[in-house]
């Protein structure tokens, strides 16, 4: 009755291994990739260097790399930094909108400013939106109780509506209503060029300052939960709320301040979307690039470490660039979809399976005794 | 009262065993085991870092024998039972089922050879009939099709067959813990068990349902299994086993048979020193001048009822206030009370004078209130944190725990080393989890950062629930030595001996109101019981 397999618990996990697996599971993931291209008549050694020249060798590719890493970025620390408190902000996704509908107002109203002072007036707009679009279903999860998961992931919808409201029905501050054709097809304004944020330009590669913001953002969010009262707070809270609770700390100011910084990272990510890449406020855009639910799968990915984001960002960034770049015939869209389930879930599963011992079962031949199946070693 | 002559670590402990003893276990005799070697345990060894948590442990047990492991917490029972059941795997040593070494991969391996284990925590599916719970994942004989009624009819039988009465169809939920223990030690049986290890069985009995488990112990065993029976209480030892190994730190000391011993015999072979089951000495002769006051508290309960209803005493420095009373009359409402855990609805709660914020447990650390919560895993303690930081729960917001605005691992490593040391906790060390550790260190763990923070009262809620003797004993030395110190103790107890043992005064809770508080020198234990029972 006994497999072939054995499993058993780790006690705990060596450190090179819990390093070690995240790796191999990719590198796994790219061998059945590589099945599953060469059974549906690919080369996938040839898909393979294709994809690497799309995201990084070819002209402008390393560029738009880092495009699409820059949301992901910011989202998947929005994530990765309210998961290691177990508290589940699903609404990246919203918390993007509206700090993008806050920057581009920033942008819009403060035009005339400098713009050194603009751009940091951005930022902060984009976060403040976020951080109070957050705070919605943080105080119902503190104060009502309400599951975070359900309220913070509906209110993605609404932000959605709320953004398309603003541009496609109403005459708001934001859409644009001077032009003739604005009228037809409608837009919303654009910034001044005051209000687009310089990147660093080496040859043809441009890094966007979001992304340098991000991996700030990411190193300090790292030091906040690794070393401050702060974070120790959120570990505790993480492990055991009634122990936290216990041991003073403000459990229901604690879960509205990790929503509302999670939530400001995210609404940062829409700030970033306005000022470093559209200059206008797109809700068609916004919400076709899924950038805050792609967040939660680069934070799982990145085992909700901030450090680890900014890797899983580029990863699943230079992804989906290769995939915009290469999609025809010969390459389906859904061929990046797949290759980001599947890295998901062997890196997810990795990571569980780290966490056992693994081996082949050694079956020798036992004398039969009635009926009594060892089914194990049995030694001389 | 519950298990008030099983419990008893006290000098009752004596009294219990003689009787018992004479009935539970006269059908052996010292060597004359009936029948074959079932299991043998040759040299056990199972390192983990930092720890040897069994050192060459040795014993074995025949046939139709009731064999007890008996040890403190920590003394390596759960790493062996772990051993035997295929859980882990030794680094050293020989193990034998019925004279045939064997090396087991899996509980599967050890299920295979017939020996199964029934866990203190209950592993069975709540929402599930008990028949459904008896054979889920069995899967011998393998058949595609379940058909509710021929499960639930082998389940009745077999539970006829080994006289252990219960309703094939009763869902899990709706069972007592004792009758739930019953459908996990039939599911052992029907899956054809010889070797049925029983880790700290009566934890979760009434001491009615302790006798009857003992009784089908008894049964099983004159039926030719063998129990092995995992216990650190040592009446219950004395009235169900044959013979008893005792573990110490890892090591087995020795194998005696129950007959020719006593529970001081045994206590001292299993803390390795003359252990006088005597009172501990009491707090200080003159109490000084009153700590903590509550004058007419009123609160409710989690259901909304009021649990609380007018309640008026308070405690003096250097007095221990005992609180007896039966489970669930308002003693962990009135703990969360005093801690800030929970409102009240009416009445003010004073310390040294100074108001008490409601439902504010902040304000309770800082006015000095410390607690030993009764619910030490999911209120007192965070379980996936190190001990270093379990230690520093409460004092993190303090300036000696960081140098500038960041936390020092260097600091706490060092506060926890000090502690480890002050209060005897056994473990690899600082960044330990303490989920790792044993009942009884990590309630030396709680004390250690409860009682180091200078409080001026403490709230003690059943704090020896589930300790073994030796812990048991330095719990309550260390809350009598606090005591001394001029800390107001509130001791919430449902031992009666453990509220004799160590109060000044006792105060009677039932229904939620204090029925009455008598000073505990000359209190009569009859009133006292009586008006536990709301009787008087």
């Amino acid at each position: 009755m006994t497999g072939p397999l054995h499993i058993e618990r780790r006690l705990d996990t060596p450190k090179w291994l819990k390093v070690a697996v995240p790796f191999a599971s990719i590198l796994l993931a790219a061998i059945i990739v590589a099945i599953l291209l060469a059974a549906t008549g690919h080369n996938p050694f040839s898909t393979y260097h294709q994809m690497y020249s799309a995201s990084v060798t070819a002209d402008g590719a390393l560029t738009s790399t880092f495009v699409y890493a820059t949301p992901m970025l910011f989202t998947g620390l929005c994530a990765a930094f309210a998961f290691r408190m177990r508290t589940w902000n699903i609404g990246g996704e919203g918390q993007l909108y509206m700090g993008a509908v806050g920057a581009s107002a920033v942008g819009l109203v403060l035009g005339d400013w400098p713009r050194p002072l603009l751009i940091i007036a951005m930022v902060i707009g984009g976060a403040l939106a976020g951080m109070l679009w957050a705070c919605i279903p943080a105080l119902l999860r503190a104060y009502l109780r309400t599951n975070e998961i359900l309220t913070s992931l509906m209110l993605n919808y609404v932000a959605g509506f709320f953004m398309y409201y603003l541009i496609y029905d109403s005459s708001s501050y934001w859409r644009d209503l001077t032009t003739p054709g604005a009228s037809v097809f409608p837009t919303g304004k654009t910034l001044v060029a005051n209000a687009s944020w310089p990147g660093i330009t080496i040859g043809t590669f441009t890094l966007p300052m979001g992304f340098i913001l991000g991996v700030g953002l990411a190193v300090g969010l790292l030091v906040l939960i690794r070393s401050t009262r702060y974070g120790f707070e959120m570990r505790v809270m993480g492990d055991s709320p009634q122990a936290a609770n216990y041991s003073g700390i403000r459990t229901k100011r604690k879960i509205l301040s990790v929503m509302a910084i999670s939530g400001g990272v995210a609404g940062i990510a829409g700030s970033s979307q306005i000022g470093d890449f559209g200059h206008v406020l797109d809700p068609r855009g916004l919400q076709q690039a899924q950038y805050g639910y792609t967040g939660i799968v680069v934070a799982a990915l990145a085992l909700y470490n901030p450090l680890a984001v900014v890797l899983v960002s580029l990863l699943i960034g230079g992804l989906t660039s290769a995939g915009f770049a290469l999609e025809g015939p010969s390459f389906p869209t859904g061929l990046v979809g797949t290759m980001e389930g599947i890295i998901l879930f062997t890196v997810l599963g990795g990571e569980i399976l780290a966490r056992y011992r693994i081996g082949l079962r050694h079956r020798a031949v036992t004398p039969a005794s009635a009926g009594a199946n060892f089914g194990t070693e049995v030694a001389p | 009262m519950t298990d008030s002559a099983l419990d008893a670590g006290g000098d009752q402990a004596a009294q219990v065993a003689g009787p018992h003893q004479a009935s539970g276990s006269s059908a052996s005799a010292p060597g004359a085991m009936p029948g074959a070697l079932a299991v043998q345990a040759v040299d056990m060894t199972k390192r983990f870092p930092g720890v040897v948590a069994n050192d060459h442990v040795s014993f074995e047990a025949a046939e139709g024998e009731v064999h007890a492991l008996l040890g403190e917490n920590g003394a390596g029972k759960t790493t062996l039972c772990n051993l035997l059941m295929g859980l882990y795997r030794p680094d050293e040593g020989k193990l034998s089922i019925s004279g045939r070494a064997v090396r087991f991969h899996s509980p599967k391996d050890a299920q295979d050879a017939g020996i199964f284990m029934v866990h203190q925590h209950l592993r069975l599916v709540d929402s599930m009939t008990v028949a459904e719970n008896v054979v889920l994942g069995w899967s011998k004989p393998r058949r595609l099709r379940f058909s509710p009624r021929k499960v639930e009819k082998a389940v009745a039988e077999a539970a006829e067959r080994f006289q252990m009465p219960v309703d094939p169809k009763a869902r899990i939920w709706q069972l007592s813990l004792g009758e739930r223990q019953r459908v996990e030690i039939l599911k052992a049986l029907y899956r054809g068990a010889k070797i049925l290890i029983l880790d700290e069985p009566t934890t979760v009995l009434t001491p009615q349902e302790a006798e009857q488990l003992f009784s089908s112990v008894r049964d099983m065993a004159a039926d030719g299994r063998t129990v092995i029976f995992i216990s650190h209480k040592l009446p219950e030892v004395l009235a169900v086993a044959d013979r008893v190994t005792i573990l110490r730190q890892g090591r087995s000391i020795t194998t005696v048979p129950t007959a020719g011993t006593d529970a001081e015999h045994l206590a001292g072979l299993m803390v390795g020193r003359e252990v006088s089951l005597e009172a501990t000495a009491k707090g200080s002769e003159e109490p000084g001048p009153v700590v903590l006051e509550l004058a007419g508290v009123s609160a409710r309960g989690d259901l909304g009822t009021e649990a609380l209803k007018t309640v008026t005493f308070d405690v003096r420095a250097g007095e221990i206030l005992g609180i007896a009373g039966v489970a669930g009359n308002g003693q962990r409402e009135l703990a969360e009370v005093i801690t800030g855990l929970r409102g009240t609805t009416a009445g003010e709660i004073r310390i040294g004078g100074t108001r008490l914020p409601m439902g504010d447990p902040r304000a309770a650390i800082d006015l000095g209130i410390a607690y030993v919560p009764e619910d030490r895993m999911g209120t007192g303690i965070s379980p996936n944190l190190s001990i270093a930081e379990n230690l520093m729960l409460k004092s993190y917001r303090g300036k000696t725990m960081r140098s500038g605005p960041v936390l020092s691992n260097r600091k706490a490593n060092a506060n926890a080393r000090e502690m480890i040391k002050r209060f005897d906790v056994r473990a690899p060390g600082p960044r330990t989890l303490v989920r790792q550790l044993s009942g009884g260190n990590i309630q030396k763990v709680l004390l250690a950062r409860e009682l180091s923070s200078e409080p001026r009262v403490v709230v003690a809620a059943s704090p020896t629930r589930g300790l073994d003797v030796g812990a048991t004993q330095y719990v309550r030395q260390v809350l009598v030595e606090t005591a001394q110190h001029g800390v107001a103790v509130l001791m919430v107890s449902e031992d009666l001996d453990e509220i004799f043992e160590l109060s000044d005064r006792i105060a009677v809770f039932y229904n939620g109101k204090v029925v009455g508080i008598v000073p505990a020198a000359g209190a009569n234990r009859q009133q006292i019981g009586l008006m536990m029972a709301g009787a008087a």
